[in-house]
């Protein structure tokens, strides 16, 4: 046996563990499940109920002890039947129920509650409290979406807690105290976190419940399934259904992903699913299945056969390199191979891109060293951030990132413009003015460097360097702004290459954009990370028509729609009208193209303007799996039947394959994997069966031939015009996406746009917080409400991405290193 | 042998507070001696005094200054000047009649043990303390005894006022230390959170209560044997007890530990006077609302910490509370049982369900409404804070205040059975409530 294992004995029984572990969670390892209500295993210990305490003896008799706040230790004995223990466990029991107003048969906790299971399986029969039990208003909200019932509460302190030490939002918390002790928000400060549905998950009665979930249902007449949210990290989820309608997502506890928790935008998007607004049958410009639609020009509903067979013609009667194929980020891993396989292989065209443009490019999240999510996080290590706020796109690597800097002694060092949801934490925040991320990354990593770079001085530059010996160092790299070139922070990327042992993390923001690009889903690539030239001798013999030359990027075959060179455009879940970096041209595109055939779940600006619309199953409706940041393989599976006629983009893609006739060859998600296991660099190990076995899944560590490019030449550093404000756009936790916007219960969140100024920069304006000011670039202007904002450094200005009231687009300019603005009340100058 | 005054002695000096009349009564001459000592020699002079802490649990001091974890630094020393506890009021005599001699206790314990930084917890509602302290302190400052290099020396030690926000939790030690980070006054869990190893900020701390800090200057100025010659060891030197109830002369008195009984403080002449309108005794508390309750039998008990521990309760808090044959005990246990409740910090359930259960079900003893079966119920309710109720108590709670609650029932219900027979009427038929 190894020294850090200790042999304690439980119940009579030897048994070993690790030492350091808790009592509680040694003995459930060795199968004595002890009681419990506070203790959860990823958060700290308070020892604050007292239900798990048992008698334990360390050689000086045996004493009560609280086994969530005790560590074994050898030669210890734990005794969870003595007499002593039953009386101390039906004591506190009791006094859990005294006070508990016992609304069972109302509550939605009742047949998954904890304290009634604990009650039914030990508690007394009858109350010996004749004494008037305490009251509080029922259920207040914390929040939008979170009732707070006072009088179920049990004080456990898991709500606070997690606010607390898990995410940072300190905004619940214990009140008055001994008997009249209550959990609550201060006044006027709702409970406003973005995590904040986890608490209802974590509490272990029903004094928290959902709003979306309320009433909805009884735990005993939900299904349930564990599944796979297709966010960039994968978080994992349990989907629970009844009557056929998804009801509820819980986080379900994956050591390499998500530890249970989930964000809000994620955990009540179940709702956009279950909407009235899902596409239920195929739509066609005019001539529908209703006679009299012929001569319209609006969308609507078509057979399967009539949609189809319009779309095939489409398809056959141009050339390859008149088709194109934008978006797909949505789809699982094994509709992506299935619409790559007929776009590449069959059709012959290589102008496919389920990226969009605003985004790392594929060789940086194909090309780097890759690092998990708990090397990220290793304990002792140093994490580089880069370019992009977690908190408000990846909720729950952000939660990852905070656990490894609050608890396990990680490093943080900030390379952003302005403040992000880490800064707290960061042991070294240094504000690289916008496109010069790059310059501050090779300063950092300089031996010596004197005076200010890229807007940060040179102490800032020594603090942050010395914390870089300190342990293994992980980059995780994304493009939060969209008004800098991703040129620099790929030249931040690069610089960090030079650094022993380096690894990255790329913090994506759509969906499945790992799978869509392991599946070969961009111009030039092929399935397998490997590219189109590279990988030709796997494919030719089941993709005959395979291209030779790379095709076009979604900008790209946007501005050839424009111009009228595109005959047929489909929308794999893309909407570039609202996502494509340049709405002008994307609006042209759709304008123009002949035949633009759309898959989507719902009918968004970009499908509205498509002639052939096929309705998809969302990730709830259809097996398969999901690629996360890491390049981790999990499984997604289906619950509920989709609306109407809607079929699974495999489907879709099998059955167009099958009118352009050609047999696709892929009838379920297994087919992929047989397919591609022998002919892929990267997925040998990878099958159906290896997916489905492991609630981690599948981790592909190799790498593939797609070699990171570095920017050719440092990005040139544009000169600071005093009179000028930089601008940065920001993507925020909600905004106008389909899925916060079809939630009903999250939609309100994306609010308005805004406009973030420096106190000291806002002063100079000379306009109220909230006025609307006006942004003027060399490209265009917009008016937005201007807020003040310490966190913005000054000569920065922040502007929301894809929020109502300002397109942030205007100002945009792809080729542009940088983007200064001019600032100006509407009333009259600055 | 006379027994010197140790702690009160400038009580009767008009000006003691004030920096001029410290110093012309003997103030801060032992701070000067041991600044020429080295910091293990002052350290040793504590250890060999066996000062016993004064705030409760009767700790030696010497003792727990050396249990801080070697090599961990900053270390802090909290002066536990939260004193709550009802009939207690010594500390707050002291902090506003010698606030300077406490100022000079905690100097001297910061230099035995290496300490600059020092944090003074008053009392919310002890609002002349705090400015007593809050003068002297400005004055220790300006006299070049508090602050950088004090009085020339290499030495600095910086002396933080802080205080309370009025709950008496807050006196416990680790409950103190959350309410000086910030934090709702909450206990933390012993093990792992002793403060002497995981204290304020996480840092090794050590926690004295105002009344053994303020002995330090006398050990240094006479020696700790001195001290240790005095009293019973390990009840060495003297203390200060506040006496309270129905006597005649209520107050706070200094006498010889160990030696004196509870006979000479209660009925004594010079002290408490004997029992008012020359009444009898019933019963008394010896250490503060949370030691079980003597009686007659108790008073030629000496005030010794062994033995009063062995005789099943504590001298605690050195609060002394006398109770006279008037007495309605029922009404008394629930009026300590109903302080417990209400201070209950709302922690743990069984003290912050427990106590107030046992609260409501005296009120309703004493409303009429009580039923045989209560007592019994009183009893296992009891049971189930502090399992067995035994002494030293056991506990399901977090910290001891729960169990506290338990002491007075537990003293009476057997003793005054009758008392509580009163309320309940005629032994009645109905149905016992099941005692699990
Ligand atoms: C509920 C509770 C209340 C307490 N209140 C006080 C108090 O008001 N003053 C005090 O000095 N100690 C109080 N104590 C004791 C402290 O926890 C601690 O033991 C003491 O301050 C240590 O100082 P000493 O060793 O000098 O006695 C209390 C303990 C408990 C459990
Ligand atoms: S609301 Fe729920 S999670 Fe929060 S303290 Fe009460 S019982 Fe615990
Ligand atoms: S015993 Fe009472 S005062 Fe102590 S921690 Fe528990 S609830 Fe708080
Ligand atoms: S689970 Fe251990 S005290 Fe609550």
């Amino acid at each position: 046996m190894s020294d850090d294992m200790v042999t304690f004995n439980v119940d009579g029984n030897e048994v070993s563990a690790p030492a350091g572990k808790l009592v509680i969670e040694a003995c459930e390892d060795a199968g004595v499940y002890i009681p419990r209500f506070c203790h959860h295993e990823r958060m700290n210990p308070v020892g604050m109920c007292r239900m798990c305490i048992v008698e334990v003896d360390t050689g000086r008799g045996p004493a009560l002890q609280p086994s969530c706040m005790l560590t074994v230790s050898d030669g210890m004995i734990v005794d969870t039947q003595s007499d002593v223990t039953k009386k101390a466990q039906d004591g506190v029991l009791e006094f859990l129920l005294v006070n508990h107003p016992l609304d069972c048969p109302v509550c939605d906790k009742g047949g998954e509650c904890p304290l009634q299971d604990q009650t039914m399986a030990y508690g007394p029969g009858e109350s010996r409290f004749v004494e008037e039990k305490r009251h509080y208003e029922k259920p207040i909200p914390v929040n939008d979406n979170v009732y707070l019932d006072r009088e179920r509460c049990i004080l456990c302190d898991r709500c606070t807690r997690f606010a607390d030490e898990v995410v940072g939002d300190p905004l619940i918390h214990f009140m008055d105290r001994g008997n009249q002790t209550q959990v609550n928000t201060f006044p006027d400060e709702p409970f406003a976190s973005y995590f904040s549905g986890n608490v209802v998950q974590i509490c272990p009665v029903g004094a928290l419940t959902a709003k979306p979930y309320r009433f909805k249902a009884r735990p005993w007449d939900l299904a349930e399934v564990d599944s796979t949210y297709p966010n960039a990290m994968g978080d994992r989820i349990n989907v629970q259904s009844s009557r056929d309608q998804v009801l509820r997502f819980q986080g379900v506890d994956s050591d390499a992903v998500n530890w249970g928790w989930l964000a809000d935008k994620e955990r009540f998007s179940f709702e956009a699913l279950q909407s009235d607004n899902r596409i239920g049958s195929p739509l066609m410009r005019g001539g529908g299945l209703n006679k009299a639609d012929a001569d319209g020009d609006e969308l609507v509903a078509a057979s399967w056969s009539q949609a189809l067979g319009s779309a095939a013609k489409a398809i056959a009667d141009t050339t390859p390199d008149k088709v194109g194929f934008v978006g797909g980020a949505r789809l699982s891993n094994e509709a992506q191979y299935a619409w790559t396989k007929l776009a590449k292989g069959l059709v012959g065209t290589d102008n496919v891109d389920a990226q969009l443009g605003d985004e790392l490019p594929p060789h940086a999240l194909l090309g780097l060293p890759r690092a998990t999510v708990a090397e990220a996080c290793q304990p002792g290590g140093v994490i580089v951030l880069i370019g992009c706020d977690p908190k408000e796109t990846l909720g729950t690597l952000y939660i990852r990132l905070r656990h490894a800097v609050v608890e396990d002694g990680a490093k943080l060092i900030e390379i952003t413009p302005t403040d992000t949801g880490l800064t707290n934490v960061a042991s070294a925040s240094l504000r690289a003015r916008p496109g010069e991320a790059g310059t501050v990354a090779r300063a950092l990593l300089a031996e010596t460097v004197s005076g200010h770079i890229g807007g940060v001085d040179e102490d800032a530059l020594a603090t942050a360097r010395d914390l870089l010996g300190s342990g293994p160092v992980t980059v995780v790299l994304g493009r939060g702004s969209l008004s800098e070139s991703v040129d620099s922070v790929l030249e931040a990327a690069d610089a960090f290459l030079d650094v022993d042992g380096v690894r990255f993390l790329q913090a994506i923001g759509r969906g499945n954009t790992m799978g869509a690009l392991d599946m070969g889903m961009s111009p030039g690539l092929l399935p397998g990370r490997t590219s189109l030239a590279a990988g030709q001798d796997a494919f030719s013999d089941l993709w005959p028509q395979l291209p030779n030359s790379d095709g076009m990027n979604t900008a790209a075959m946007l501005e050839a729609g424009a111009a009228g060179n595109l005959d047929v455009l489909v929308l794999l879940g893309a909407d570039p009208i609202n996502d494509a970096l340049d709405p002008a041209v994307a609006a042209k595109a759709l304008a123009t193209v002949p035949t633009v055939i759309a898959v989507d779940l719902f009918v968004n600006d970009s499908v509205s303007k498509a002639h052939v619309v096929f309705p998809a199953a969302a990730f709830t409706e259809s097996s398969g799996s999901h690629t996360n940041l890491e390049g981790r393989i999990t499984a997604i599976r289906q619950k509920v039947t989709p609306p109407g006629t809607a079929r699974s983009d495999l489907v879709i893609a099998a059955e167009l394959a099958r009118r352009l006739g050609h047999d696709l060859g892929l009838e379920t998600p297994s087919d992929v994997w047989e397919e591609l296991g022998p002919r892929s660099a990267v997925h040998g190990d990878v099958s159906s069966a290896a997916i489905e076995a492991d609630v981690d899944g599948v981790l592909i560590t190799a790498t593939g031939r797609v070699a990171f490019a570095p920017p050719d030449q440092a990005v040139s550093r544009e000169p600071v015009n005093a009179y000028a404000l930089r601008l940065v756009t920001a993507r925020r936790m909600f905004d106008n996406g389909t899925m916060v916007q079809q939630s009903p219960h999250l939609a309100g969140f994306a609010g308005q746009a805004s406009l973030r100024v420096n106190p000291y920069d806002f002063n100079r304006v000379g306009v109220a917080d909230g006025e609307e000011v006006r942004v003027s670039a060399p490209k265009g202007s917009v008016n937005v409400a201007a807020r003040v904002d310490p966190g913005v450094p000054k000569g920065i200005v922040v502007l929301d991405y894809n929020r109502s009231g300002a397109d942030a687009r205007v100002l945009l300019d792809p080729g542009a290193t940088s983007i200064d603005i001019r600032l100006e009340s509407k009333g009259g100058k600055a | 042998m006379s027994i010197p005054k140790i702690t009160t002695a400038r009580w009767d000096v008009e000006d003691g507070h004030t920096l001029a009349g410290y110093e012309r009564t003997g103030g801060y001459s032992a701070l000067k001696k041991a600044l020429e000592m080295t910091p293990a020699e002052v350290h040793e002079e504590v250890k060999t005094a066996s000062l016993l802490g004064r705030g409760g649990a009767g700790f030696p001091a010497g003792v727990k200054w050396g249990f801080c974890p070697p090599g961990v630094w900053p270390r802090y020393l909290v002066v536990n000047g939260d004193e709550s506890e009802p009939g207690t009021y010594k500390d707050r005599i002291m902090l506003e009649r010698d606030p300077h001699q406490l100022i000079e206790g905690c100097l001297l314990a910061c230099y035995a043990l290496g300490l600059s930084q020092c944090f003074l917890y008053v009392r919310g509602e002890m609002a002349h303390g705090q400015e007593r302290v809050a003068a002297a302190l400005n004055e220790a400052y300006e006299a070049g005894y508090v602050g950088k290099n004090i009085l020339g020396t290499e030495v600095s030690v910086d002396v933080v006022l802080h205080w309370g926000a009025g709950a008496y939790i807050v006196g416990e030690e680790t409950a103190l230390i959350e309410s000086l980070e910030g934090n709702r006054g909450m206990p933390r869990l012993k093990p792992p959170f002793f403060p002497a190893a995981i204290g304020l900020y996480g840092k090794p701390t050590i926690v004295n209560n105002v009344e053994t800090l303020s002995n330090i200057p006398w050990i240094i100025n006479n020696g700790g044997q001195a001290f240790a010659d005095i009293g019973e060891a390990p009840s060495t030197g003297t203390r200060v007890f506040a006496v309270s109830g129905h006597v005649n002369n209520p107050g706070v008195f200094e006498v010889e530990f160990g030696t004196t009984t509870f006979r000479d403080l209660i009925m004594g002449e010079e002290y408490g006077g004997g029992i008012r309108n020359g009444g009898s005794l019933k019963a008394f508390i010896p250490g503060g609302a949370s030691a079980p309750w003597f009686f007659e039998e108790h008073l030629d008990l000496p005030l010794e910490k062994g033995t009063v521990d062995r005789a099943g309760s504590m001298l605690g808090s050195g609060a002394i509370v006398v109770m006279d044959q008037t007495t309605d005990i029922v009404k008394a246990c629930h009026n300590v049982v109903r302080f417990f409740s209400r201070e209950s910090c709302g922690k743990c359930s069984p003290c912050r369900e427990g106590t107030s259960w046992l609260e409501k079900i005296l009120q309703r003893i004493i409303d009429g409404n009580g039923r045989r079966a209560d007592l019994a119920l009183l009893m296992d309710v009891c049971d189930n804070i502090s399992p067995g109720i035994a002494w030293p108590p056991k506990q399901t709670t977090i910290c001891p205040l729960g169990p506290s609650a338990v002491s007075p029932i537990a003293s009476v219900i057997e003793r005054f059975a009758d008392e509580f027979d009163a309320y309940l009427g005629e032994p009645s038929t109905e149905q016992a409530v099941e005692v699990r």
